[in-house]
């Protein structure tokens, strides 16, 4: 075929609109026709120019902003959106400190009941375990007057099978308290006595508790806390509880 | 102007119509030759297609359908009408044989060159609205010759004979020109 048949063609070859069949009737031919390949050329170095060339206008910012703005839709979404967000971080701030707050009540008992063991143990362990040796209240509880700030009545052991071995002074928290040391059964059993008040917030288990296969049994009366620590039976200790308490009432 | 939000249902709109956003505004900015101008023009162009948006066939060319709007609402503005008045373009011509184009071979590959970028887009700008739109259709745009052909609603056999027109017009605006560079 004629060039001049094919030169009105050579824009739809470039632009990709010829059938299947004619474009590539003209690839052949531009590959025996030097004057049509030049054109051809020509014609392919006009496009490439004419789109970089047109490309030349683009949008401010501003008015993409804006436009954007107006396309989407935000503000009913985006306040719903908000008022969760609010609620999900003041819930997992809540918490948090709940958590917080329970972990560290947890962690100041036991450190309490550790205080509590260590003290049992290293004072029985001891080759003179009490500082007023007596099995007679009215000798301990006078013995404790002008050493500790506070006073106490101790109960009558009679018809029990508990016995009064003695008593010391002791610290917990560098609160001064009374240390008595009682008897059951060959079970040496710590009692310990220390002002509500002057104690650390947290020392206060509502509670009984388990440490080491210690037993820890407590209460308040009067002002004073009450600690009763030992490795007999717990029913021991809420006896001895139960006798110390209704001593501290009368 | 502000679209309202009862249009805003139609979430695919904006899905479909941002993407087209850079490109729109180039072609805004070529038919009216002014910035402000454009930016009216194709706000103008995406609150038409978001109310009619109901309206558009779902499945035909969405891409078409914008510059169509784009170009409807340009020609009916007073830029446009202005436009069209002053370049007389006899679309009859569209359809009578077309001028031989076998002239000799001219170094276009001199339009390569970025110096070069500002003589063409000059030229572009100098060529009457309807050749210059068919070629930043084809061209920039890249699109077919059917969707050049929705996009202006005439046939495809006016979109290749405008097409060459067009292309042999910037030519006889450019040769010149760089044979004198």
């Amino acid at each position: 075929m004629a060039c001049d048949s094919w030169v009105p063609k050579l824009d739809a070859y470039l632009d990709g609109e010829l059938s299947a069949a004619e474009t590539s009737a003209l690839d052949a031919h531009l590959r025996g026709c030097s004057a049509c390949a030049a054109q051809a050329l020509a014609c392919v170095q006009m496009k490439r120019a004419l789109k970089i060339a047109g490309q030349r206008f683009t949008p401010s910012a501003e008015f993409k902003a804006r436009m954007r703005s107006q396309l989407a839709p935000k503000p009913a979404p985006s306040w719903k959106f908000a008022w969760a967000f609010l609620a999900a971080a003041l819930a997992l701030l809540l918490v948090t400190v709940l958590l917080t707050g329970l972990s560290d009540r947890r962690s100041r008992q036991q450190t309490l009941v550790s205080e509590l063991t260590d003290l049992h143990v290293s004072t029985l362990a001891s080759a003179s375990p009490v500082d007023v040796v007596s099995t007679d209240r009215h000798t301990v509880k006078p013995w404790f007057q002008g050493k500790v700030p506070f006073t106490f009545n101790l109960p009558e052991l009679q018809n029990t099978s508990f016995q009064l071995l003695g008593g010391r002074v002791t610290y917990l928290a560098q609160v001064p308290g009374a240390h008595l040391i009682y008897q059951i059964r060959k079970h040496e059993i710590s009692v310990f006595i220390f002002p509500e008040k002057a104690l650390p917030a947290g020392f206060s288990p509502s509670s009984s508790k388990q440490h080491l296969a210690f037993h820890v049994v407590t209460f308040t009366e009067g002002g004073l806390r009450y600690y009763i620590l030992g490795d007999t039976t717990p029913a021991d200790l809420d006896s001895l509880a139960d006798l110390l308490r209704s001593a501290a009432s009368s | 102007m502000s679209v309202s939000a009862e249009y805003l249902q139609s979430g695919s709109f904006e899905e479909l119509a941002l993407p087209l956003f850079d490109q729109l505004y180039n072609f805004a900015h070529w038919l009216t030759h002014d910035r402000a101008e454009a930016e009216d023009l194709v706000q103008e162009t995406y609150t038409k297609a978001l109310r009619g948006f109901s309206s558009f066939n779902q499945g035909t060319n969405f891409r078409a359908w914008m510059y169509r709007i784009l170009r409807n609402t340009f020609l009916s503005s007073r830029t446009g009408l202005k436009a069209t008045a002053t370049q007389q373009l006899d679309l009859e011509a569209d359809t009578a044989p077309l001028p031989q184009t076998t002239d000799t071979v001219t170094p276009e590959s001199i339009l390569i060159e970025r110096s070069n970028h500002n003589l063409l887009q000059a030229a572009l700008e100098e060529l009457p609205v309807h050749f210059r739109e068919i070629l930043l259709l084809c061209e920039v745009e890249e699109m077919s010759y059917q969707e050049i052909s929705e996009t202006l609603t005439v046939p495809i056999g006016t979109v290749m004979s405008r097409l060459s027109r067009a292309r042999a017009a910037l030519r006889a605006i450019v040769r010149p020109k760089l044979q004198r560079t």
